[in-house]
């Protein structure tokens, strides 16, 4: 807010080219890649804007085309609502003209100079006017512009101004000639801007025709719009006291108590009397007839006393599921989580911090994950070491969540994190906007956020890792060892060695065998029990036979089915332990040789090798 | 062949064969005895070699590393182990067959999962297993791709070959290339020499320029290309030239990081295949140059260490054969002066330059001649 104010006094003194001149680069345009990445900001952010607003899904078109060595023309159109033709002049030709500074509403909005600047830089460097087209509704006339902004008056000119022909039922059309030059395969870069612009907005279509003639479109993902921010009423412990004093002298109401109720949230009655009573103000006053004086130590009493923290319900974050959709479509992934944090306040300014981490798929495993941060749904390219963003990730210690993170960094692995502010005020570190300042409620919101998500990465990966040393396992027994086995036996010329015992010992299993041997008259059977496993087993064992057992130890129980009789031994086994169950059967061995699978009840199938498991 | 070699080579075979299928059969009463298969076989290391006391060479250590089905990559070794054994043993020693080294690779393809995905791993499969039973390649019938490098000098030969016994002098009786060693070299004989050393030498260019230059006969010297990394039938020719005929060994190579481990693999063994220093390595060999000081005291035309050189150079620093204050001495200047010199880098003071200045004065320095 301090620049409106500055560039508003400046704006007599000198003019508005000069101002230009020598603020270049806090406004954006200090070399031809930033100024080109600094003009479509201003263009898709206005049409984002003007589109949400109006309800109507973006569809927004941006061609570059080289016009000279050094010059480039940057033609943005969209479908939205369109400009009334009287505003059309001052909206694009008069710097600071429509300027959001002083509604208290998350808009894009917030963070550019506006439009009017790419006008004047436009000018400047390529001596040509800017071309509008714009056309309200299906029945209203198409209206073309051809534009000048006077750097003495800081007032529009007009060259050209008449109606043509527009194939489109309603929208925006905007064409500029710069010096400017468009790159590729960096973070700072037109491309970049708008893919993370298309995470953020899925529901939005983005096409961008490059110089080469190359099309990219950013698809829709999504038909839901945003939710509207609903504009409030400022805070009084978010409000500047330059703010405070023009709202003071702004002011249509004759006493200072009903100024307060009206102008700000949280005030009624009782704590405006309060706050005239700590500033030994009448409330009475007139309101434009504070002095600074008063007007300091009115703002000095809106911290003396108890106010409720503003409202959040103006918020619009992006929601879960379109952060997941969004960072889904730019991005193979294998994993994609994301938050919504519930609203929280700054400085008397409300706040929502939203976040989302994606993992796996083709992004680079050795590299620094991908940081994306955006303010009130804009990316912001520059300056990340700086950002609050960037620190609470570098607070957190992502080892504990499965992430390689050197120095304390940071983290390494194929991963992407995203991070929303939120905010009816983004606190920015200087006035170029692009990263966000260190206060503490943000960061500590952020790393609430991103410990959220990363706890579920972790248990993802976790997940994975033992779907992965299950898999192995499988791996090993159900392919590599039997084979491992038969060629042994080849190359001795033997029978091929039995496996299962290892398979049960690699599974960490618990295995169960039956030996048989000939005792003369007839077989001693001996059910061998063994658990590889790290915990205790607790199951039932059965033998249904058609024949009677003779001396088995331990004892089993008995239960008669049909012809046949069910003998059920209990066994518990410690980790490591192993017991036998043995009987003799007054049977001759080949017949011994068809005795039925064995069987063992109130343990998990996965758990057991060389038995079969049921569960009655 | 005469019947005693024959039946030699039978026996040798039978030996190979038993000493194959123990190795099976360990396999099958790891079953049998519901073990985990699995294989322990010494860690080879930069770590694990140490120097033997008794050769004066370095060999494996007693750190160990087990191969076991637990893992799929311990278990797909040992798979791949057994189709290899099954190969030697049936395909090669009983069929009296024998295949090189690449051979080897492709007979793999048929194996569906035990198949090598390149031929670097079953060279070193078949390394692992000449550790494992104390063999040599030789002995399954598994030779390499080339022939050893070349020989040139005053020395006469009688190598028995699979047509017969061939002798020829080095010297007299060889061309311009010189004498080829083949890749078995147990069957040359050394009839008689009038060598007074034998000087090994790095590049095919090098050794070429010394014989251009007559420094054989004027030296009396016997000249090994080395070939950059010397193959096995190489070190073991000079290591019996040095033990049998009481010959020294100069080791002449470029001065840069690779060419010190190509000295250190003649003289002390390599890592990769320290079991079988005891044959190769020929600890009396020494080391001639290119040396980093003699970059300094020739002033030879250098080229920059790049960042690879750099790490090799860092890496040699910790490596336990070159432990010594003159090789830590050479790698540190190396590293201080941050040069590098190929052995043709002579050439520019002149052709002559090598053969009449330097390798005279090193010689004499090191006492050789």
């Amino acid at each position: 807010m301090v620049i409106a104010e500055e560039l508003a006094k400046k704006q007599k003194a000198i003019s508005i080219a000069e101002f230009f001149e020598k603020n270049r680069q806090i406004l954006g345009f200090d070399s031809g890649t930033r100024s080109l990445l600094t003009s479509v900001k201003e263009a898709v952010d206005n049409a984002l804007d003007a589109c949400e607003e109006s309800g109507i899904l973006p569809d927004i078109f941006i061609k570059l085309e080289n016009t000279s060595r050094t010059n480039l023309t940057l033609i943005v159109e969209d479908n939205g609502p369109g400009i009334v033709k009287e505003q059309i002049p001052r909206v694009f030709a008069k710097l600071l003209y429509g300027s959001r500074f002083h509604a208290v509403k998350q808009s894009r909005g917030q963070q550019g100079i506006g439009i009017s600047a790419t006008v004047l830089y436009s000018q400047l460097t390529s001596g040509r006017p800017v071309k509008i087209i714009s056309k309200i509704d299906r029945d209203a006339p198409a209206h073309y512009f051809e534009l000048l902004i006077n750097t003495q008056t800081n007032e529009p000119e007009i060259l050209v101004d008449k109606i043509v022909d527009w194939d489109r039922t309603r929208g925006t059309r905007l064409e500029l000639e710069m010096e400017a030059s468009y790159v590729k395969g960096r973070r700072q870069s037109v491309y970049e801007y708008l893919k993370d612009t298309a995470i953020v907005n899925p529901h939005a279509r983005i096409t961008i025709i490059e110089p080469d003639n190359n099309r990219i479109i950013f698809e829709r993902v999504t038909d839901k719009q945003p939710v509207q921010a609903v504009e409030i009423l400022p805070h009084p412990h978010g409000i500047e006291l330059g703010t405070l004093m023009k709202m003071l002298r702004y002011c249509e109401t004759p006493r200072l108590d009903s100024f307060l109720r009206i102008s700000f949230s949280r005030i009624g009655a009782k704590t405006s009397d309060e706050i005239c009573m700590k500033a030994s103000i009448s409330p009475e006053t007139d309101p434009k007839a504070i002095t600074l004086d008063e007007a300091k130590r009115l703002h000095e009493a809106f911290k003396k006393v108890k106010i409720l923290a503003p409202s959040t319900d103006c918020l619009s974050p992006i929601t879960e599921e379109l952060i997941r959709k969004g960072m889904g479509k730019e991005h193979t992934v294998d994993f994609i989580e994301t938050t919504t944090r519930p609203a929280s306040v700054h400085n008397g300014h409300p706040f929502q911090v939203e976040a989302g981490i994606a993992y796996g798929g083709n992004l680079p495993k050795e590299e620094k994950v991908e940081i994306l941060r955006f303010a009130n749904r804009v990316p912001l390219l520059y300056q990340q070491g700086a950002c609050a963003i960037t620190h609470a990730i570098e607070n957190l210690n992502w080892r504990t969540y499965s992430l390689n993170q050197p120095g304390g960094s940071i983290p390494i692995g194929p991963a992407i994190i995203l991070v929303h502010v939120a905010s009816t005020h983004i606190p920015f570190t200087s006035e170029s906007k692009e990263a966000i300042a260190d206060v503490p409620e943000i960061i500590s919101e952020v790393e609430l956020a991103l410990k959220d998500v990363a706890r579920r990465l972790k248990n993802y990966l976790s997940r994975q890792d033992n779907l992965e040393k299950r898999r192995e396992k499988e791996e090993i027994i159900y392919t590599i060892l039997p084979r491992i086995a038969k060629k042994v036996g080849e190359i001795l010329e033997v029978p091929t060695p039995d496996i299962t015992p290892i398979v049960a010992k690699i599974m960490r299993n618990v295995f169960c065998q039956r030996v048989v041997r000939n005792n003369g008259k007839g077989c001693e059977v001996e059910i061998h029990f063994k658990n590889h496993s790290d915990s205790a087993h607790h199951f039932t064992f059965h033998e249904t036979l058609p024949y009677s057992i003779e001396s088995p130890s331990p004892e089993p129980r008995k239960i008669p089915v049909g012809t046949q009789t069910d003998y059920v031994w209990k066994v518990s086994l410690k980790p490591g332990e192993q017991k036998a169950i043995i009987y003799r059967l007054d049977i001759a061995l080949e017949e011994a040789a068809k005795l039925p699978q064995l069987v063992v009840e109130g343990i998990q199938s996965e758990l057991v090798t060389g038995a079969k498991a049921v569960n009655v | 062949m005469n019947e005693t070699e024959k039946s030699n080579k039978e026996i040798r075979d039978s030996i190979s064969k038993t000493t194959l299928k123990k190795l099976i059969q360990d396999f099958y009463e790891q079953f049998e005895s519901e073990t985990i298969p699995h294989i322990t076989l010494p860690s080879r290391t930069k770590k694990n070699i140490e120097l033997n006391a008794n050769s004066d060479v370095w060999v494996y250590g007693d750190s160990e590393s087990m191969r076991s089905a637990k893992t799929v990559k311990g278990a797909t070794q040992l798979l791949k182990t057994s189709h290899v054994v099954e190969l030697l043993m049936k395909g090669h020693l009983d069929q009296n067959k024998s295949s090189t080294l690449r051979e080897l690779y492709y007979i793999s393809e048929n194996w569906d999962i035990a198949k090598f995905n390149e031929q670097s791993e079953s060279d070193r499969l078949i390394e692992d297993l000449e550790i494992i039973t104390g063999l040599q390649r030789e002995d399954f019938h598994v030779r390499p791709e080339e022939n050893g490098a070349t020989l040139y000098g005053p020395i006469k030969i009688k190598e028995l070959t699979k047509r017969g016994d061939r002798t020829m002098h080095c010297q007299d009786e060889v061309g311009e290339a010189g004498y080829q060693i083949p890749y078995n070299v147990e069957t040359i004989k050394f009839v008689e020499h009038d060598a007074k050393f034998i000087i090994a030498i790095e590049t095919g260019g090098m050794q070429d320029r010394l014989i251009e230059n007559g420094f054989d006969e004027k030296f009396n010297a016997i000249l090994v290309h080395l070939k950059g990394q010397p193959a096995r039938s190489t070190r073991r020719i000079l290591k019996r030239m040095n033990e049998e005929l009481k010959l020294p060994v100069v080791v002449f190579t470029d001065g840069d990081p690779w060419s010190f481990r190509i000295y250190a693999s003649v003289a002390y063994g390599a890592i990769k295949s320290a079991h079988l220093s005891e044959f190769m390595a020929t600890p009396a060999a020494k080391f001639i140059g290119v040396q980093a000081s003699d970059i300094v005291e020739y002033e030879l035309s250098t080229d920059k260490l790049n960042d690879q050189d750099i790490k090799a150079l860092e890496s040699e620093l910790t490596d336990p054969r070159f432990d010594t204050p003159y090789w830590k001495e050479q790698i540190n200047l190396m590293l201080k002066i941050g040069k590098k010199a190929e052995q043709q880098a002579f050439a520019g003071k002149g052709l002559d330059y090598v053969t009449d200045k330097y390798l005279p004065e090193r010689l004499t320095e090191m006492g050789v001649i």
